[in-house]
């Protein structure tokens, strides 16, 4: 499978900080990739880096294998970046500044019809001649969309692009790329919000303090140790005494608080029926009883966790 | 070469100062031809200049040489660091535009801005004041050089400065001073001898002299020394402006 971009022992220092510490990444053609990470892991700077925004200290980053320095007109020409704070030109309307953009990659009259698919996808056709200025923040993180999109890049990267959207907004955002990703656009994604990478994204990078500390497709993140455990909440009629229960048991709390108890099991090694059992056994009357799966999230602080201690 | 690119930036520089047309040409003229009649007024019977020469007159093609380099400079500088402060910078800098066709669009939206300014000088000026034309062509390439070099330094100061503030520094420390004592309201041979040996280490003076022979045919030094220094300055300043572009100076850290 051809490679959509390809990061190669990438360094970058910012003065004493190793912000990024030699990463090694190759995201396919035709991927819906999350690159997931906590702030400061370095997700922007490696963005950044793609985009030829920054320079590296060492390795190499290719888009559609085209080199970000030496063959940047090419590797610009596939790439399209939705920045993420959103920035704007207070000079010009929306459609000046698609124009413009348009322009800036060497397209002319020829993209006035891609223009309009594009304002018209992105629910911005009434708005075509308003000053950016008098846009909402909505508006304007909806043509920065279409400005990254504007010169038909096979490549997206989309830059925690529903930080303070508003959940309309954030689908319709995300019903729009995917959307791009079914037309076969490769769409690279950070968000903070880890639902949405579960439930777009076809693989996942974990990026922690400059290094990638998973690299995955989500359900094999999801099906890795860590992915195993699974929470059971307990409301018993009576206070929990943690002392009556077994040692199995016990080593499992992961909180009690009276009448409350949460535990933390491992789809493999334990079975709800013997939790049920123990209690019985221990005089616990249970009134309810709930599972939760792992999801993307708990796999994800999990990681991060463990790398920190 | 990205020529359409290169035309689109440069379009949406012209674009810009276009939309505010009022503070980037109309008052400009309008503060210049301010210094015309407070100048004219105030020194025509104290200063001394070429033979036969009516003060105002002396001092017209000054003023729109002034007029000139000011705006060029204004020009790429305020629109470097509002697109930088403002962060919309970046979308220029995503796009496959080289360093080359960076420079050149904001240096050509540079200079168009400084040109028209000091034609509108011109011609509001003559209408009160008749100014003679000797060399045409020379006139027109100190305008254009000297546009060039000043919109070529706003390019530098616009990448340099990180604040208003700085480029405000950067304006009244440097350009001001040069501007002023290069011989914009007076010729040099009326200042004491000290004062015309400094005045020879300032290219702007040579901006203005050269101008003004465009226009007379008398100058404070040779015509042809004086495209020399400014053509070298030139030179050397786009070097160093395109050795900063394409090391992403300040711009791709």
């Amino acid at each position: 499978m051809s490679v959509a971009i390809d990061i190669k022992g990438v360094h970058k220092h910012f003065g004493s900080l190793h912000a990024l510490k030699g990463v090694d990444l190759q995201i396919r053609k035709g991927e819906f990739f999350g690159l997931l990470g906590p702030n400061g892991a370095g997700k922007s700077t490696l963005i950044n880096i793609i985009a030829g925004l920054t320079q590296v200290d060492g390795g190499s980053v290719a888009v559609a294998g085209h080199d970000v320095v030496r063959h940047y007109r090419q590797a610009r020409q596939c790439l399209g970046i939705v920045p993420q704070e959103l920035v704007f030109d207070a000079f010009f309307s929306v459609r000046e500044v698609l124009q413009i953009q348009s322009g800036y990659f060497g397209l002319g009259r020829e993209n006035e019809v891609w223009i309009d698919e594009l304002l018209e996808a992105l629910m911005l056709t009434d708005k075509a001649n308003a000053n950016m200025r008098s846009l909402s923040g909505g508006m304007k993180r909806r043509v920065l969309v279409a400005q990254a999109l504007v010169h038909k890049p096979d490549v997206v990267v989309l830059d925690e692009p529903t930080a303070g959207v508003d959940v309309e907004l954030r689908k319709s955002l995300w019903e729009f790329v995917s959307n791009l990703h079914r037309q076969g656009h490769t769409i690279v994604l950070t968000t903070h919000y880890l639902e949405e990478a579960e439930a777009l994204c076809d693989r996942i990078a974990i990026l922690n303090h400059g290094e990638i500390i998973a690299l995955d497709s989500k359900q094999g993140l999801l099906n890795s140790e860590l992915g195993k455990s699974y929470r059971v909440s307990v409301t018993a009629v009576t206070e929990i005494v943690v002392e009556h229960l077994s040692e199995h048991l016990r080593q499992r709390i992961k909180s009690v608080d009276g009448h409350l108890m949460e535990l933390e099991l491992n789809k493999d090694r334990d079975s709800i029926v013997d939790v049920i059992n123990s209690l019985n056994s221990a005089g616990i009357e249970i009134i309810d009883l709930s599972t939760q799966r792992a999801d993307l999230e708990d796999v994800f602080v999990d990681l991060i966790k463990r790398q920190q201690s | 070469m990205n020529l359409r690119g290169f035309y689109t930036l440069l379009f949406k520089e012209l674009l810009r100062f276009y939309k505010v047309l009022l503070q980037t040409v109309i008052a400009p003229i309008i503060t210049t031809l301010l210094y015309l009649l407070v100048f004219s007024h105030a020194l025509k019977d104290h200063v001394v200049v070429y033979d036969n020469l009516a003060y105002t007159t002396f001092l017209i093609p000054g003023l729109v040489m002034m007029t000139v380099i000011q705006n060029a400079f204004a020009n790429s500088s305020s629109s470097l660091i509002q697109s930088k402060i403002s962060g919309n910078i970046v979308f220029v800098l995503l796009t496959p535009l080289s360093h080359i066709e960076f420079y050149l669009a904001f240096l050509l939206a540079a200079i168009i801005r400084g040109l028209v300014v000091g034609a509108g000088v011109y011609l509001v000026a003559i209408f009160f004041v008749p100014v003679p034309v000797h060399n045409v062509v020379v006139l027109l390439l100190f305008a254009l050089l000297g546009s060039a070099l000043l919109a070529t330094l706003g390019i530098v100061a616009g990448i340099w400065a990180e604040k208003f503030d700085q480029l405000a520094g950067f304006q009244n420390f440097i350009i001001m001073p040069l501007t002023f004592l290069s011989g914009v309201f007076y010729s040099i041979h009326s200042l004491p001898e000290i004062w015309q040996v400094l005045s020879r280490f300032n290219p702007f003076f040579y901006m203005i002299d050269g101008f003004r022979y465009g226009f007379f045919g008398v100058s404070d030094v040779n015509p042809v020394h004086s495209l020399l220094v400014v053509s070298v300055a030139l030179v050397f300043l786009g070097g160093l402006t395109l050795s900063m572009l394409s090391k992403g100076y300040k711009l791709r850290n």
